[in-house]
């Protein structure tokens, strides 16, 4: 019945708003114009709502940077974040004013030249003097943006010194939670693979390598000492998991049959990241942030960053993988 | 009447509207098939925007769309997933590939280079067929046990090779691939035949500087497609091949549903490579043909010339060759090779140079204009502005170093669907609007159209420049809800405000529905050249017959841009302020270099 009801009422709105046009279109017919055509007074309206939508759009953007501007990440725990962020403000410096520019010069031009019959279009076909400018300084800009990019990439992307101190974290997705693994007292992490998954040795760890022995399996949360290098080793046991840590700048995705790396130093304790965000409850998280399956949308770690003391006490009282 | 005149009149029918081998209808068949594809798209996303600005909530709307995909109004998750994976693939590929270049290549090809048809008409009917059977297919994996394929538009294996892990990847992701292969037999089909009329079936004095944008943007389309899509059809039998008789290409050491798979030595990463070296010049494939379509409108309707033709020509060109080697950029993440991803990040920034020319070349075709702001003239503007809008933060995306924290999360989301959905849409209802007296003999309505580009531009932006905020926050993408991070937990009015744009912005397409079918039936009859243009297509009758001309096919003398030309004197040199490519050189005319 319901139904029948807005099938009527659609169909009334539909025949109606047809008819209205007929009438409008036979009315401006009888008044002798060319109905397709563009009026004058269109046309001019259409040339002020150019400038009304440049206007409206920037104090959309603006409005918008002001009311979520503090949703934003807070500052960056890691060193490298450090960079990631300079890099971000130079980009920026480089595109807002671009993104402004080109606007203003698009919609003022729509509003300044709409049509007039007292007016000839200027017939400008080229120039090859403002063509090789406009090819010329998005080249140098766009250099500056590739020098300073490559070189924080290499930065970021350079493995941790085996030689110095630094901690060796295992971390494995699945569908859909994450286990870590801590290298333990030798440094070394055992041999791992899907063929060793059995019952409680979720991780798959093979019990016959010495290397194994010391490590340390976590679930739930993993802790990172403040200011030492993290080396992390990603692997997924099912599918592509991606392992997120935004408030690191950090990101690595987990590949089934494939080792994936990243490492960071975490700068700032949670601790210490609750006074910053004024946010009592703040904790850094690790999410999965490649679709991975139904609950892709709720794959969490909780991740502690504490002084090198109270990382140390934490990790004593884990459990060697031997005396499970 | 006769049985036998009866059944004569029947065939006129099918072989007219049904298995025509006439570009002009072949054309209608792909804008119809498109739009109905895009309509779907759209009210997916507006579905799934109730359950990202609304979590958990009960709406009447999913129920009735949703059936058994969503139990009492609300979807489940996987099937969140499902639909965001149909919405990807068919607004990019059924509207926006096959949509938009089916219809417009059809549509211009022959018309704007002088031809008759295109060089076989019949495997250019095989190539609407081959799309509407896979549209069919498409259509009907929604519709198998387990749901449509739920793996995301970009089918990473193992979870699109794997019913385990999610139920799409059962018979509903079987059914994508099937259809994808046949989609993409069809993009062959059609692209080869616009490649090779455009190279041999121009007529005499059309030389390819004096080709219009469109053309060349067409051409080049083509070109990208011939090249990249045979690579997602192999990485596609390879998936089918993972997925059915027990290969390893893709897949390895895998532990799943409580048991290891036999599966050992492929690895996902090379399926990555695979897609991508189509994925990246797919996004031109779509864009081109609105860059095309836009830079003649805009230079049409400002009563000027396009600004540096050359350099636009060299543009396209640069681009295209650009995006073949720039897939990297998406899998920076991966952990492929850091040197690997600088190479990817070079490439991909370089693509902004001639990005950055076409803009300024646009605008610059706008200044001292004569500007008449037909709908498809506000369509085109508001390309320029989407293009800019979404480019500038490529930008970011591409820079490596950068992605590394935004990759996958909304940041990409809102870039993309500016700088490629919004740019090609426009580009599409730009073209419809400005082509549609030459494919229906009648004109839309106007002041519709006003009301539904600024409807739509407005929502646009708000659907799209908020999920910049969201990315930046760290919100990742393909997330059924935010609601189970404290984390993201500010970020619900956000989401709101999003949704509440992208509904009106559905409803707003409405317009544009009311519009075009009231035009087609019962609007105003065209003149021959409603839009006082140049280019060749506006020199055949109204009346479409086959052939496209009576009697000879006319002969080009000068480029499609001789907008407001005038002479020593400062007169038009034709009297008006355009001057048609069939016009000769006057005795003191000067020809610019074309
Ligand atoms: C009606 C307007 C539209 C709205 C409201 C909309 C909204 C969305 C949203 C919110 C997502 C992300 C969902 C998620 O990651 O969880 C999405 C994904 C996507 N959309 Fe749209 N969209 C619209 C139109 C378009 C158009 C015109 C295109 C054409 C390029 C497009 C292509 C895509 C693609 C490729 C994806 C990615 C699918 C995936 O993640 O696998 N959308 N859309
Ligand atoms: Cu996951
Ligand atoms: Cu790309």
């Amino acid at each position: 019945m319901v139904a029948l009801v807005a099938i009527v009422a659609v169909l009334l709105i539909v025949i109606s708003a047809v008819q209205t046009l007929k009438i409008a279109e036979l009315w401006a017919i009888n008044k002798g114009k060319v109905i397709y055509e563009v009026t004058k007074k269109q046309n001019k309206t259409q040339a002020l709502l150019m400038l009304v939508f440049l206007v409206a759009y920037f104090a959309f953007f603006a409005w918008q940077v002001w009311k979520w501007g503090d949703l934003m990440l807070p500052v960056s725990a890691s060193e490298h974040g450090v960079i990631t962020d300079r890099l971000l403000n130079i980009t920026y410096a480089f595109i807002i004013p671009v993104f402004v520019i080109t606007h203003i010069f698009l919609f003022w031009f729509a509003y300044k030249y709409a049509y007039n019959s007292n007016r000839k279009a200027v017939f400008f076909s080229h120039s090859n003097k403002l063509e090789l400018i406009w090819t010329i300084i998005p080249s140098i800009a766009l250099t500056v943006l590739i020098l300073f990019g490559l070189s924080s990439w290499n930065e970021i992307m350079t493995p941790v010194d085996s030689e110095k101190e630094h901690v060796l974290i295992e971390v494995q997705a699945q569908q859909f939670s994450w286990n870590a693994r801590y290298a333990g007292t030798d440094g070394k992490l055992g041999r791992a693979g899907v063929e060793f998954i059995e019952g409680v040795n979720a991780m798959g760890v093979d019990i016959k390598d010495e290397n194994s022995k010391d490590d340390k399996i976590v679930r739930g949360e993993i802790h990172l000492p403040v200011g030492v290098p993290v080396q992390f080793v990603f692997r997924s046991i099912d599918v592509i998991h991606s392992a997120y840590m935004p408030h690191f700048r950090a990101q690595m995705n987990c590949v089934p049959g494939v080792k994936t790396q990243f490492n960071f130093v975490p700068t700032i304790t949670t601790e210490d990241m609750k006074k910053i965000t004024n946010n009592e409850d703040f904790n850094y998280i690790l999410l999965c942030n490649k679709i991975c399956g139904a609950a892709h949308y709720n794959m969490q770690m909780d991740i502690i960053v504490e002084s090198k003391e109270d990382y140390e006490k934490w990790l004593a009282e884990q459990k060697q993988f031997a005396e499970n | 009447m006769s049985a036998t005149h009866h059944h004569h009149e029947e065939q006129d029918f099918l072989f007219k509207y049904i298995f025509s081998q006439d570009h002009k209808m072949i054309s209608k068949q792909f804008l119809i098939t498109g739009f109905l594809m895009g309509f779907i798209g759209m009210v997916m996303s507006t579905l799934f925007r109730l359950q990202l600005g609304f979590p958990g909530e009960s709406f009447w709307a999913i129920d009735f769309f949703l059936g058994s995909w969503a139990e009492n109004g609300v979807m489940a998750p996987d099937k969140y997933l499902a639909l965001v994976t149909m919405h990807g693939t068919i607004m990019v590929f059924f509207l926006l590939t096959a949509g938009l270049s089916g219809t417009f290549s059809n549509l211009l090809i022959p018309l704007q280079i002088g031809a008759r048809d295109m060089a076989s008409g019949f495997l250019n009917m095989l190539s609407y067929w081959f799309f509407f059977v896979s549209t069919i297919i498409m259509l009907i994996s929604l519709g198998v046990e387990g749901g449509s394929a739920s793996a995301g538009w970009t089918i990473y294996p193992p979870l699109s090779a794997l019913p385990q892990a999610i139920p799409g990847s059962g018979l509903g992701m079987t059914l994508w691939l099937v259809a994808m292969a046949i989609f993409i037999a069809s993009s062959l089909l059609g692209s080869l035949n616009y490649i090779v009329t455009i190279l041999n079936l121009r007529t005499k004095g059309m030389t390819m500087t004096r080709l219009p944008l469109t053309i060349w943007a067409f051409l080049v389309t083509a070109i990208l497609g011939v090249l990249s899509f045979p690579v997602l059809l192999s990485a596609a039998l390879l998936l089918i091949f993972d997925r059915s008789f027990g290969t390893s290409f893709y897949l390895s050491d895998i532990y799943i549903g409580g048991q290891v798979l036999e599966h050992s030595g492929g690895s996902p990463i090379l399926f990555e490579h695979l897609f991508w070296f189509l994925g990246h010049p797919e996004v031109y494939i779509v864009l081109l043909p609105a860059l095309g379509i836009t830079s003649e409108i805009v230079s049409t309707m400002s009563r000027k010339p396009i600004f540096g033709y050359r350099a636009m020509v060299t543009s396209i060109l640069a681009i295209a060759f650009l995006s073949v080697i720039v897939w990297g950029h998406h899998m920076f993440v991966t952990g492929m090779n850091p040197f690997l991803g600088a190479v990817f990040t070079f490439t991909t920034l370089l693509i902004a140079i001639p990005s950055a020319v076409k803009v300024f070349n646009y605008i610059t075709t706008l200044w001292k204009g004569n500007i008449i702001f037909s709908p498809a003239m506000l369509f085109s503007i508001g390309l320029v502005s989407t293009f800019i809008s979404g480019g500038v933060t490529g930008l970011i995306l591409g820079d490596s170093a950068l992605d590394i924290n935004i990759h996958d999360t909304y940041f990409v989301v809102g870039h993309f669907h500016i700088v490629m959905g919004l740019s090609a849409i426009f580009g599409m209802f730009a073209g419809v609007y400005h082509w549609f007296p030459k494919m229906f003999g009648r004109m839309m309505n106007n002041t519709i159209g006003f009301f539904h580009f600024w409807i739509t531009i407005v929502c646009a932006y708000g659907v799209f420049f908020p999920m910049h905020f969201l990315g930046l926050a760290g919100v990742p993408r393909r997330y059924y809800t935010n609601s189970e991070f404290p984390l993201f937990d500010n970020m619900i009015d956000i989401n709101e405000l999003v949704t509440w744009f992208a509904i009106v912005a559905a409803f707003a397409q409405l317009l544009f529905v009311f519009n075009f079918f009231y035009s087609a039936l019962r609007g105003p009859r065209s003149s021959q050249n409603p839009w006082r243009a140049n280019s060749l297509e506006w020199t055949a009758p109204v009346e479409h017959i086959h052939g496209n001309w009576p009697g000879e096919i006319p002969e080009v003398h000068r480029w499609a841009y001789d907008y407001s030309k005038v002479d020593e004197n400062g007169e038009y040199v034709s009297g008006e302020d355009f001057i048609s490519q069939v016009v000769p050189l006057g005795p003191n005319e000067k020809d610019g270099g074309h």
